[in-house]
């Protein structure tokens, strides 16, 4: 029992010491030390992150068929050390695509400033719909930023560190944002679940919304900028003796397969929490 | 200084589980590799830090999600207690206390998320959350239990070699 108690002791005082470091460097105490670390972690989840993602891609990408056969026959000529190589150029391709598709985005709307980042790791609870990027506070992101892709709204920076950040998905059970339809010219709140499906809600009762209308950011509350496109209503729920009308809405954004995302970073978010009345 | 075998091993398991675990869906749930990776540690008999790696795992998994960090944190805790009175008092089977403490895990973990969730303000529909994410959860957690217990079983025997018998 003697021996017992001082190695607990010591352990748990090697762990506290441990963490006590790892704590003041991920919060940016030792600049340039703390730099190198989170660095080298951000570059250890970057690299574990690709791998995945080239995998999953050369797996899981839809093709179609006869190209896949075709692709399959070429394929059957080659050695096997080749594979990896081919894996390599198909996520280049993928990536370039998607770069090319962001800067198109960025040309047609020019009174924005973006930052693309990486998608590398997604919220370890399943009960949440976060993604973490590789930019952080380094790169000029900042809490509370619009994060789009070149199909539309993806969410906002929710925490940033020096070298990566974590973005609240608007799939997210606790997100909520401001929306108008695009024909019904009415405004609801976007609202997400923990299964990943995003509704409409607060739509009055007499406004007639119908699916296939386009959902768009209304700019309100000052949270994300106005206009950016979310989705299209897919069903309209409308009860008699409900106060508002509620709708389902299929997203732009394939938050399943993120990979590259466009922070705006011009945009400074308005804090309106002074402003709400509190009973 | 054999404990600081847990940096390494620790900051990998969440970093595999951010980069790579979380993104394998079965229906709405994914696997929790820190959690059964904690019962997998625990459950070895020579290992006596399992307290501080469930305490150092919880707060790293808490800074990098979104939820509170008491979640993991707790959650994490738990589940080393119920492996250290599984591997003392009540089974000497460790495969079937390890898939016990994966299944109480995930059910755990899931109970503590509702609750720090609920107390955010975002309430969760219950047959929802057990049909699309527990259940499945539980299921990815089985699957992974045995690979990672037997890593962890010959982690242990590396830290803790036993002493020779002459």
């Amino acid at each position: 029992m003697r021996n017992l108690f001082p190695r607990t002791l010591q352990t748990t005082i090697i762990f506290l010491v441990v963490g006590g470091i790892m704590a003041l460097a991920l919060g940016g105490y030792f600049s340039s030390a703390s730099n190198v670390f989170t660095g080298s972690l951000v570059n250890l989840q970057t690299w574990f992150s690709a791998r995945f993602v080239a995998v999953q891609d050369f797996l899981t990408a839809p093709r179609d068929i006869a190209s896949l056969r075709q692709r399959n026959t070429e394929l059957e000529g080659e050695v096997a050390e080749l594979q990896a190589q081919v894996i390599q150029l198909q996520q280049e391709v993928g990536e370039t695509q998607i770069l090319a598709a962001l800067v198109d985005f960025e040309r047609v709307r020019p009174e924005n400033k973006y930052r693309a980042a990486a998608v590398i790791g997604r919220d370890p609870s399943p009960f949440l719909h976060y993604v973490i990027i590789n930019r952080g506070s380094n790169d000029g992101i900042l809490r509370g930023m619009p994060v789009v892709t070149d199909q539309g709204l993806v969410g906002r920076i929710d925490a940033v560190i020096a070298d990566a950040a974590r973005i609240q998905l608007i799939t997210d059970p606790a997100s909520s944002v401001n929306v108008r339809l695009q024909n019904a010219e009415t405004e609801g709140s976007l609202v997400g679940s923990v299964t990943g499906d995003v509704s409409l809600q607060l739509i009055p009762q007499q406004v007639n919304v119908q699916a296939g209308d386009l959902v768009l950011t209304s700019g309100l509350g000052g949270g994300y900028p106005p206009d950016l496109i979310i989705g299209q209503v897919v069903n309209v729920r409308s009860r008699d003796f409900d106060l508002f009308q509620q709708a389902t809405v299929q997203p732009v954004v394939d938050f399943n397969r993120l990979e590259i995302v466009l922070v705006i970073v011009n945009f400074k978010p308005v804090d309106i929490a002074p402003l709400v009345p509190t009973p | 200084m054999r404990n600081l075998v847990a940096v390494p091993v620790i900051l990998l398991t969440v970093i595999l589980q951010s980069a790579v675990f979380s993104r394998v869906y079965l229906l709405s749930g994914i696997a929790d590799l820190p959690m059964v990776m904690l019962a997998a540690w625990a459950l070895q008999e020579e290992v006596d830090s399992a307290w501080q790696w469930a305490a150092a795992t919880g707060l790293l998994v808490g800074f990098i999600s979104g939820i509170s960090w008491v979640v993991p944190f707790l959650g994490y805790i738990s589940v080393v207690a119920m492996a250290r009175v599984f591997q003392r008092r009540v089974w000497q089977a460790p495969l079937l206390a390890m898939f016990s403490i994966t299944f109480l895990g995930t059910i755990i973990v899931s109970v503590f998320s509702i609750v720090a969730l609920s107390f955010s303000g975002v309430q969760l529909p219950i047959s929802d959350v057990l049909g699309l994410l527990t259940l499945p959860g539980v299921l990815l957690n089985m699957l992974i239990a045995i690979p990672v217990y037997a890593v962890m079983r010959d982690l242990a025997r590396w830290v803790y070699p036993s002493p020779e018998v002459e």
